[in-house]
């Protein structure tokens, strides 16, 4: 009874703590670019450097001026630009109100250009380095001409460099990987003097054993689940703790990035695929137990389902946990639209039990993927005897 | 589609996979082998606690029987060896009773014996010492009445003719 009311009054506790952090996103934007702001102006031509770059940011950002609340239209297109400029990858880390600090910025552009994201101040200027000259426009880093018009190419698109930057996305997969290895680390130490878990490790070991004895057994089988064990409890937490990155008010959005969930995919997929022993693919090309005739059409169905497969891994993952942000902050951004207290209240409620529900989702994404994942691995490796 | 495409970071890419990769082998070095060893270590030690003591328990239960049957060995051992007691008593008890029967028999033969012998020999010496015993009477009634021949001759005859050896 005590320890439901303790996680209770924790997401209590977390709400209060995300709701003002969009509010006071809303509020530090606003004293900056109240008189610069052009709701209207969505074309694509080139402005002045100074009005472009406003303009790229107010798409970005979403909240360039005061909105007044009986303008609903106008709120909505704020909510709808705070949110997704939540779910975008950025530049800088930025925490809360002013906090936040800039992160390198890495491109291959006529050779490596590595500076500080802290150039493009907030991505409301026109960056140059050696001579080449850039602007943070949705997100994406773009190259200009020295006044911020962006370069165009033969094709008519939009010049983007090469871009290696440490975004917030890499900066926290590479927080979560540094974080992840000092907590395992840290368990795996406390076995040294005694096979009793202590600590991080009672409750994590419970996880790792299920994983052991829930996926990947029952899935691949005691001969061969042993070598995919790594790739497996790996996979879990990392996409189980960034999803949980995910549910703070840092507005961290790894797992629901198609970069991401793709590169997990395509893992999983290469894995498969090296360790597919003589039946796995002769289910695949030449099917045991049909007719010969019928083997060249279930070889090109079986085809398509290895390509779909990390295709569906990918789409799962992404929409999953994309979707769930969406849904929390749009709710969220009711508030603002309706602007008034009985509003609140009923939203605050809703967005709280969407917020648990998304925590469960969070456990849960994890768990399909690694389960999917052993699953391919087992149909890689088993060895049938029927025939 | 487009802006999904339009949204696929190469860079975010790229770093995605090279950290996972490097995750997962440090991982498996640092954390996941030492771990699940761990783990399996403290299965097996478990599971052979358990066996152990499934052993133990066996071993304990033949051992009880194996004292119970020695018990009822000792027991039954004890009965016999009290039997045997009691059969050599009334044995020797009957043998002790046949014995002395057979003594006493003996000697009540032999008592018998020497009674008769003694009681044949008493006669005798009473027959020898009345025999004397009348020569001496004999004698000195002799010696004084035999004065005169005829009463000498009349109490001979008398006497011969009164005894009578019985």
């Amino acid at each position: 009874m005590i320890s439901k009311f303790t996680a209770l009054s924790a997401f209590v506790g977390l709400m209060f703590f995300s709701a003002p952090a969009v509010a006071q996103d809303h509020g530090h934007e606003n004293t900056h670019h109240e008189n610069t702001h052009d709701n209207d102006a969505h074309n694509n031509e080139a402005h002045g450097a100074e009005h472009h770059v406003e303009e790229a940011h107010s798409e970005g950002h979403g909240h360039g001026a005061f909105v007044p609340a009986s303008d609903t239209e106008g709120r909505k297109a704020v909510v709808r630009e705070t949110v997704e400029h939540h779910l975008a990858d950025s530049y800088e880390f930025h925490i809360v109100g002013p906090v936040g600090f800039p992160l390198p910025v890495i491109l291959f552009d006529n050779g490596l250009k590595v500076f500080s994201s802290a150039k493009f101040h907030h991505g409301e200027s026109v960056a140059e380095v050696d001579g080449q000259y850039y602007v943070i426009h949705h997100s994406k880093i773009y190259k200009t001409d020295a006044e911020g018009n962006m370069l165009l190419d033969e094709a008519g698109h939009h010049i983007k460099p090469l871009d290696f930057s440490i975004t917030k996305n890499v900066f926290m997969i590479m927080f979560m990987a540094v974080f992840m290895f000092f907590l395992f680390r840290g368990v795996a130490k406390t076995y040294k003097n005694s096979l009793v878990p202590s600590k991080a490790g009672r409750f994590l070991e419970p996880l790792i054993v299920l994983i052991r004895d829930e996926i990947a057994i029952p899935n691949i089988g005691e001969k061969h689940y042993k070598r995919y064990m790594s790739f497996l409890l790996t996979i879990f937490f990392f996409i189980w703790f960034l999803n949980l990155a995910g549910m703070t008010p840092l507005g961290v959005n790894v797992t629901g990035n198609i970069a991401v969930t793709v590169s997990l995919a395509l893992m999983t997929f290469f894995i498969t695929q090296f360790s597919g022993k003589k039946d796995y693919w002769m289910h695949i090309f030449w099917m045991p137990g049909v007719p010969v005739l019928l083997r060249p059409v279930l070889a090109v169905i079986e085809l398509i389902g290895l390509v779909v497969k990390p295709f569906s891994l990918t789409i799962r993952l992404y929409a999953n946990m994309l979707a769930g942000h969406v849904v929390i902050m749009s709710i969220l951004g009711l508030i603002y639209i309706f602007a008034s207290y009985t509003a609140a209240i009923p939203f605050t409620g809703l967005t709280l039990f969407l917020y648990v529900l998304e925590l469960l989702v969070a456990a849960l994404q994890a768990y399909i993927f690694t389960m999917l994942a052993s699953l391919y691995f087992g149909a890689a490796v088993e060895e049938h005897d029927h025939h | 589609m487009d802006k999904l495409i339009n949204d696929f970071s190469i860079g975010l890419f790229f770093w995605q996979s090279l950290v996972f990769l490097l995750l997962i082998f440090v991982l498996k070095r640092y954390a996941w082998k030492p771990i699940l060893n761990a783990v399996n270590e403290r299965e097996q030690s478990i599971e052979d606690a358990l066996k152990e003591a499934e052993k133990a328990r066996l071993e304990m239960q033949s051992l009880q029987e194996s004292n119970e049957a020695i018990l009822k060995e000792a027991r039954e051992e004890r009965e016999r060896i009290l039997k045997e007691a009691r059969d050599m008593k009334n044995k020797m008890i009957s043998e002790a009773k046949d014995a002395a029967a057979t003594e006493a028999d003996k000697a009540i033969v032999s008592a018998k014996a020497a009674i008769e012998a003694e009681k044949s020999a008493a006669i005798a010496e009473l027959k020898n010492q009345a025999a004397s015993l009348s020569i001496d009477v004999a004698e000195k009634i002799l010696g004084q009445e035999l004065s005169a021949e005829n009463k000498q001759t009349a109490m001979i005859g008398k006497i011969i003719e009164d005894v009578k050896f019985n």
